[in-house]
């Protein structure tokens, strides 16, 4: 969260077109004291900031699932300040941090350490814990400890838990806790480390492969783990038609499942690493055009619950390495809500379902985030211009690193502002600090 | 042409003009002085990542041939070792006024990679499982000179059917030899049990067995590969004693070959596990002469890359 600001200002989101689940209308927006006061009419007030919002539309600020802030242990590729700063500047208000950190986020001192940091962060950061002790998959987290201090979600985020009897002690063990398992599906076995999609393009490159299976057989067996524990599982960065359907039929079944699907697997497929270049990799892999319509339709028909970044920071140095040797991972916080607008034939009140009000849920910050804009609300906000075009380019964004897989791509849709517990994080632009 | 990584990156006309020149530099080879002053003045690196004997010998040879001044650099001993990252040492070779370097890596892609990082001419002699291009040429060189003694004007290999045989999975001679045969017309069946073949055959020019046995007497062609140890670790293949059993070139296999039909492997060769040890004195084994076919064709390639019309006389 930003400091509890001695000095928030007083804020008036002028002429756009408010936008949240209630449906559009509009309206001015006034913020004060970190609170929305007025929604409707506001006339003009005495030494408020007034940020123009003409054009565009005044929705909820978005949620990420799913992004990798690097700190602690990794500060070269990014820090809590800097990925909050491009989070913002993406639009996003709330993100979720994933565990594999050096050290891990897997004990209470840890998750302290994390939140300190995100006491000068531009949004809120979740600090999401592991499962198991330094995601080595054989010993269980103190997951209850880490839930004291508000950890609702549990994941070894770049490793799946391989051993089929820890999993099923972690969900029995986590059932009262209120918090849920998110689950990287790969099993090690079958991905035998592949760098890329196993298939026609990795046979011709010569790059050893990950066959979709690996990521199946996990799934498979989590829905079966959910099944007899009861307690809710969530698959993240979901890559394979296969692994959509698996999930379609759970849901069908009444299981507590629900799922994630990052930006680049819905726009993005193997045929991109055709050039070697290591910004295409990431794990899971980019896969067939097949699979992307599969995940594709699984938005359209909810499916998937959540778009989320998996935004992974990687120096430059680092995706300068031969293919097998770089690290997997593609920047996502500052152009995700674009490639959607984009690339994704969705009217933005399910592009804005899918990235702030549904996964506000999932993280279970629906107080604060994803709700509906009125009085009395917190004021986590973000003012999309839907029409403004701009162009990609790593070197721009405000992360540390620059493995952006769209550089030059021209896209529709920028975030113009962004409010975050009331503080103007970003206006026309600019992240503000 | 700057580079050459890929045999594909020839297209078939470039392939036939390749082996067209290669027939001139065999004859050079053949002079009491093997040498030609067409690279005079230029500087050609070898840059190897992974350990290579004859690879680099035959390069260094070619280039030596040519009259060009030669650097070799290998990762052993190398700031590799200090932490220095490939990008940086191929820039710092480069600085040092190079013309043309031959990248070989373990990993797939790192010649494409070097090729955007540097602005000589890279030629790829061997990367990962993915192509090892100036091998695929040799072969086809070694194949043309088999069959008609020379590549001469409009070399063919069209109605020759070969099969490629072994490991074709993780083969970067396999990737090359197959563009190369079908560049000249030739017809190639990939013979390997579906644990070394690659996960998608989607768009190769190729038919594939798992049989030896059902297609060794139509051939006209046996290109055996190279088995390697940690397949056996790996669970694709039992045992090196199995895959003989169902892949080797045994003395069986052999007394049914024809005298003509040529046999070929790119070495080392597990003498006793892909090919009968007797086997290297048949008439149709054409070995050693893939190897000295090597400097003439890397002779060709360096020359088209970086020559610049020097007369070869």
């Amino acid at each position: 969260m930003p400091e509890p600001a001695t000095s928030l200002p007083t804020v008036v989101i002028a002429g756009g077109e408010v936008l949240d689940a209630g449906g559009r209308r509009r309206a001015d927006v006034l913020v004060e004291a970190g609170v929305v006061t007025a929604v409707g009419t506001v006339d003009g007030r005495r030494g408020a900031t007034v940020l123009d919002a003409g054009g565009c539309v005044v929705t909820p600020g978005l949620v990420d699932l799913h992004a990798h802030l690097r700190q602690p242990g990794r500060e070269e590729a990014e820090t809590v300040e800097s990925g909050t700063r491009a989070a913002v500047l993406g639009g996003y208000t709330a993100v979720c941090a994933m565990p594999n950190t050096t050290p891990p986020i897997d004990s209470v001192s840890v998750v302290r350490d994390v939140l300190e940091l995100a006491h000068g962060a531009l949004c809120e950061v979740r600090p999401v814990g592991a499962i198991t002790v330094g995601r080595a998959g054989e010993r269980l987290a103190p997951l209850a400890e880490m839930a004291e201090l508000g950890v609702t979600m549990f994941t070894d985020d770049g490793d799946g838990v391989q051993d089929n009897g820890l999993m099923r002690r972690a969900l029995e063990y986590a059932r009262p806790l209120g918090v849920t398992l998110a689950q990287h599906c790969e099993d090690d076995s079958l991905s035998l480390g592949g760098s890329m999609h196993e298939g026609e393009w990795s046979s011709r490159l010569g790059i050893p492969g990950q066959p979709p299976e690996a990521e199946e057989v996990m799934v498979m067996r989590d829905i079966a783990l959910c099944r007899m524990t009861g307690s809710p599982v969530h698959f993240q960065h979901l890559s394979t038609a296969v692994s959509v359907d698996l999930v379609r039929r759970a849901k069908a079944e009444g299981l507590a499942v629900t799922c994630e699907a990052t930006t680049h697997h819905l726009t993005l497929t193997h045929e991109s690493c055709g050039t070697y270049d290591p910004v295409f990799k990431v794990n899971p892999p980019l896969r067939t055009d097949a699979d992307v319509a599969a995940v594709r339709a699984g938005l359209a028909d909810g499916t998937v619950d959540a778009v989320a970044t998996d935004h992974a920071p990687h120096t430059p140095e680092s995706k300068d390495l031969p293919f097998e040797e770089a690290p997997p991972g593609m920047l996502g916080l500052e152009t995700a809500l674009a490639i959607m607008v984009t690339e994704l034939d969705l009217p933005l009140e399910r592009v804005l379902d899918l990235m702030s009000w549904r996964p506000a849920r999932l993280a279970r910050i629906s107080g604060r985030h994803g709700g509906p804009t009125c009085v009395g609300g917190p004021a986590n906000l973000c003012v999309i211009d839907p029409g403004a075009t701009w162009t990609v380019s790593g070197l721009d964004l405000a992360s540390r690193s620059r493995n952006t897989p769209y550089q030059g791509w021209k896209l529709t849709g920028r975030v113009r502002h962004t409010l975050c517990g009331g503080e103007p994080v970003v206006v026309d632009a600019e992240a503000q600090r | 042409m700057k580079h050459l990584v890929t045999v594909d990156q020839l297209g078939a006309d470039g392939v036939a003009e390749l082996m067209t020149l290669t027939d001139r530099f065999v004859e050079v080879g053949r002079r009491a002085i093997p040498k030609v002053p067409a690279l005079r003045g230029k500087t050609i690196a070898t840059a190897f990542f992974e350990s290579s004997t004859r690879t680099r010998l035959s390069f260094e040879a070619a280039a030596k041939r040519l009259s060009a001044d030669t650097m070799s650099f290998t990762a052993a001993g190398s700031s590799l070792s200090k932490g220095e990252s490939i990008r940086d040492t191929v820039e710092t070779v480069c600085a040092m006024g190079v013309d043309l370097l031959v990248v070989r890596h373990a990993s797939a892609g790192v010649p494409d990679q070097v090729s955007r990082w540097v602005d000589v001419s890279v030629v790829n002699a061997g990367d990962g499982w993915h192509e090892h291009p100036t091998q695929g040429l040799l072969d086809a060189y070694t194949l043309l000179q088999a069959r008609h003694g020379s590549a001469g004007d409009s070399p063919s290999l069209a109605g020759l059917r070969i099969g490629i045989v072994g490991d074709v999975k993780h083969s970067r001679v396999a990737r090359s030899d197959l563009a190369a045969f079908t560049a000249l017309g030739a017809e190639v069946t990939l013979v390997a049990p579906p644990t070394l073949l690659p996960p998608s055959l989607a768009g190769w020019p190729a038919e594939v067995t798992h049989d030896l046995d059902a297609v060794l007497e139509k051939l006209d062609v046996v290109a055996l590969l190279r088995i390697q140890q940690e397949r056996m670790i790996e669970a694709l293949v039992p045992s090196f004693r199995e895959y003989t059993t169902r892949y080797g070139l045994t003395p069986e296999r052999l007394a049914r070959l024809g005298d003509d039909v040529i046999v070929m492997h790119p070495g080392p060769v597990n003498r006793g596990i892909e090919l009968a040890a007797d086997a290297m004195d048949r008439p149709g084994t054409v070995i050693t002469r893939q190897v000295a076919n090597g400097v003439a064709v890397r002779m060709a390639v360096l020359y088209l890359l970086i020559g610049s019309g020097v007369d070869l006389a």
